[in-house]
């Protein structure tokens, strides 16, 4: 009796997990008949004309999660960094919290804040001064409007920040104190420890930090759709709009044909993949640098 | 113990000495500006992260702190009107949606996900492995693809139609995990001596499991039900397509619904007035506070327990 | 190395005082005595590791030839390229290998050249009595050493950067009897090289190695000072003060 009720729960959400995947599947089938490997290779993504080339999407889901991570990852380790080794004892559990209170900010009031202020800031102010200092550089051309590639990716970058830096600073502080000892007492001076020995102890831990802030990354919807402008062509700007997986499923699903839902399923699957195996691995990687701390 | 004197050490020691010595003290100025300079971005760094949160929590304060006034709490949202331009009511439908949606989310959610945290810290076979590690990844999925799952499940193939009930399950789905996580860590916590006291009396499994164990674990079982709760009371994404939208205060869950985060996002789709922005504002410092509130006290209970186990 | 009146407390607390003692060149010298006597924090105290410890003050002179180590004009970097250290549970850098474990300190202070680099591991991996096993597989990762070869790798790592001092902190209570022998026999050979105190709550350890003792216990205020400094054999046969002999014929442990 014991043993059924605790298997029945754990049962139910398993039928949950798999029905889950057997949906998503089933739903992309008629996507796959239709457009197969196209809907990869095909950049032109025309839901009236039953055009579903998704490479611009795919292209605009990593660009956003490349230019967050790009800066995340650097400050995030950087802060770690400082938590553990530089900021007093005292000030180190109210820092961590207030950083990890970061993460529980619900992506809509990320979204919000991106919409209302960053983007006219951006469109105003930030824009132009970086295509006056790039000289126009490819990169940054074309400012039209503050919704762009790079807002999504600087939204995002505040949003996997925290986890970064949550994770690094477990994974650094693991670094037991006798490798930190033995580095000073060799002659090395703080930075010398920290760089040299401290950062490569804790690698694993930080690579799943790393591994799992993408996985978020990749995956984020709501903030995203909300300032990324919803373009459906390949810019080379990243300044110009542009538009990722998940987005498009928010913002196209309703009022959409059911080859366009099915399209779109076939997307959320492929993007389940990417993140499932992201996380997976990501996971490992701090378990095994924390030894069985808990998220 | 030797008393002799030991023979002197061999000129290349003394040489590496000096060399060293020589060595050190050149690189010495580099050094340690080097190690100033780079903590000194890392300080940065931190100052740079700090200041981010300030201006997010100083924005949502400032700009959303007065609109919060009894019409924003106990109205629905209203269009103004040519004699009362400044009259856009309040979001008393999205707070009543927020409440039902995710009391019933958390209902749904809790007996699964601590029964299998239970499963979890009491076997150690396959399945629960598998179990355990779907449920890991699954915490840092996309949710908007349980809304998917809930559109076609219910909403095509059930016909349920768009409903707080539906936005329930998808919401459910969500928390499961990160409940079933907090669970195992707090069943796993319970002192196995608890246990075994409890068999040596004569009580059966399930005797022991009801009245030893999860008393004792419920003060963590408490911070993961929190947890999942803060999470799921700002999520967006997983209710977009299947609880539909409602203008008016909706206790009925098996009718359209609309929840504070959905409103937000709602508000912005239908395009943002100059009448609109303080209630959109007003929503997200309702919505963050919540969040928070629900988040710290999850982390707090945590920490409480931690103390208390030492 | 001469110590005169060095006094070390924690906040406030008192943890050793009043220790004055020369530490002899080219000889092993033991600090002995029962836990707390404040052995190892007055052997840390030596290389400036309680540098990074909030709270911590060191009192009193500490003299290397004739440079005071907590001068402001000496940089606490330098000094513990002139201080080496190893501890008491082996720590080898795990992410690097052997030779990088061995060369780290010279790479930290800014010597690139291998030449340079390549004697000096040899030179220290010998006198650790660790050359023969692995000068053939000097890229092999340093885990995957015994524990007893971990901590001669340790050993060769402070000796690297040619100190004149060398600290050990009970260096083999976490080793196997062979091992601990091993080494043993090594701070013999060593002591050519560089002056050794070391740190041990092995009586039968400090008679064996040791030129010098110096015995330590805890006071009533629960600050270890120093109750004899002598010759070893002199204080293992014919201590001056009672409660040495009382703790050589182990009275109290």
């Amino acid at each position: 009796m014991y043993w059924g009720v605790l298997y029945g729960a754990a049962i139910v959400f398993a039928f949950i997990c798999i029905a889950l995947l057997l949906t998503l599947v089933l739903q992309s089938l008629p996507a796959w008949r239709h457009s197969g490997a196209g809907l990869f290779t095909g950049s032109t993504w025309d839901p009236t004309n039953k055009q579903y080339g998704a490479l611009p999407l795919i292209a605009g889901t990593l660009e956003t999660a490349a230019i967050a991570l790009l800066f995340a990852v650097p400050i995030g380790i950087a802060v770690a960094l400082c938590v553990v080794h530089l900021v007093p004892a005292r000030l180190r559990v109210p820092f961590s919290s207030f950083v990890e209170m970061l993460a529980a900010v619900p992506s809509v009031v990320y979204g919000i804040v991106g919409v209302l202020f960053l983007a006219p800031w951006c469109q105003n102010v930030f824009y132009p001064w970086l295509n006056s200092v790039t000289h126009n550089f490819v990169l940054f051309s074309n400012v039209t409007s503050g919704d762009s590639t790079l807002l999504a990716g600087m939204v995002l970058f505040v949003m996997v920040l925290p986890t970064i830096m949550a994770l690094s600073r477990d994974a650094i502080a693991a670094v037991p104190k006798d490798q930190i000892e033995a580095a000073l007492s060799v002659g090395a001076t703080k930075w010398q420890t920290l760089y040299r020995v401290v950062l490569p102890n804790a690698r694993a831990g930080i690579t799943g930090a790393v591994t799992l802030a993408s996985a978020r990354a990749l995956g984020e919807t709501i903030a995203v759709s909300m300032v990324i402008g919803g373009a459906f062509g390949i810019s080379s700007s990243l300044l110009g709009q542009g538009n990722t997986i998940a987005a498009t499923i928010a913002s196209s699903w309703d009022d959409s044909t059911t080859l366009t839902k099915s399209e779109l399923v076939a997307l959320a699957l492929v993007l389940v993949t990417m993140t499932a195996f992201v996380n997976f691995v990501g996971r490992r990687l701090v378990a095994r640098s924390t030894q069985g701390a808990t998220l | 113990m030797t008393t002799a004197t030991p023979p002197l050490p061999l000129d290349p020691v003394y040489e590496r000495r000096a060399l060293v010595q020589a060595s050190a003290r050149q690189s010495l100025g580099r050094r340690t500006f080097v190690s100033r300079f780079m903590l000194g971005v890392c300080m940065f760094a931190l100052v740079l992260a700090s200041s981010i949160l300030v201006w997010i929590m100083y924005l949502l304060v400032s700009k959303g702190l007065h609109a919060w006034s009894t019409a924003f709490f106990t109205q629905v949202p209203m269009t103004p009107t040519v004699s009362h331009p400044n009259n856009v009511g309040g979001v008393s439908n999205g707070i009543v949606g927020a409440i039902v949606i995710d009391a019933l989310a958390v209902a749904m959610s809790v007996p699964i996900g601590v029964l299998g945290g239970l499963l979890l810290a009491e076997t150690d076979n396959p399945f629960a492995r598998v179990v355990r590690t779907t449920s890991e990844v699954m915490t840092g999925l996309p949710s908007i693809i349980f809304g998917l799952f809930v559109y076609e499940v219910l909403i095509i193939k059930y016909k349920i139609g768009f409903s707080g009930i539906a936005g329930s399950v998808a919401l459910c789905i969500l928390m499961i995990p990160v409940i079933m996580k907090g669970s195992e860590v707090a069943f796993r916590a319970v002192p196995n001596s608890l246990r075994e006291a409890g068999y040596s009396l004569g009580m059966s499994k399930g005797s022991v499991a009801r009245h030893v164990v999860t008393p004792s674990a419920t003060p963590g079982l408490l911070t993961a039900v929190l947890l999942a709760t803060s999470r799921a009371v700002g999520e967006t994404a997983p209710l977009l397509f299947v609880i539909g939208n409602t203008y008016i205060v909706q206790w009925n869950p098996t009718k359209e619904q609309i929840s504070l985060p959905l409103q937000i996002y709602t508000f912005f789709l239908d395009g943002i007035s100059p009448a609109t922005v303080a209630t959109l504002w007003g929503n997200a410092l309702l919505l963050v506070v919540v969040v928070l509130f629900l988040n710290m006290g999850s982390r707090m209970l945590s920490a409480f327990l931690q103390r208390e186990r030492h | 190395m001469r110590l005169r009146d060095v006094t070390v407390s924690f906040n406030g607390r008192t943890a050793v005082r009043d220790v004055s003692f020369d530490v002899p060149e080219n000889r092993v010298t033991a600090l002995i005595g029962p836990s707390g006597s404040g052995k190892t924090t007055l052997l840390r105290s030596l290389n400036r590791l309680h540098d990074f410890t909030r709270g911590a003050k060191v009192e009193g002179s500490i003299l290397l030839g004739d440079t005071d180590l907590y001068s402001r004009e000496i940089h606490p970097t330098l000094i513990r390229t002139r201080v080496g250290m190893v501890f008491q549970r082996p720590n080898p850098f795990p992410t690097m290998s052997v030779f990088d474990n061995v060369v780290s300190g010279l790479r930290f202070c800014g010597i690139r050249k291998k030449s340079v680099l390549n004697e000096a591991a040899e030179s220290a991996l010998i006198a650790a009595a660790l050359w023969d096993r692995v000068k053939d597989r000097l890229k092999m990762h340093a885990s995957s050493l015994s524990g007893g070869e971990q901590q001669r790798l340790c050993i060769a790592r402070a000796l690297a950067v040619e100190p004149e001092v060398l600290l050990m902190d009970e260096p083999t209570s976490a080793l196997d009897p062979i091992s601990t022998k091993r080494i043993e026999e090594l701070m013999g050979e060593l002591k050519s090289r560089v002056s050794i105190v070391i740190v041990t709550h092995n009586m039968q350890q400090a008679a064996r190695i040791s030129d010098l003792c110096a015995f330590l216990l805890m006071g009533d205020d629960g600050a270890g000072e120093q109750i004899e400094v002598a010759p070893t054999e002199k204080l293992f046969t014919n201590p001056d003060d009672p409660r040495t002999l009382d703790y050589i014929q182990g009275r109290f442990g």
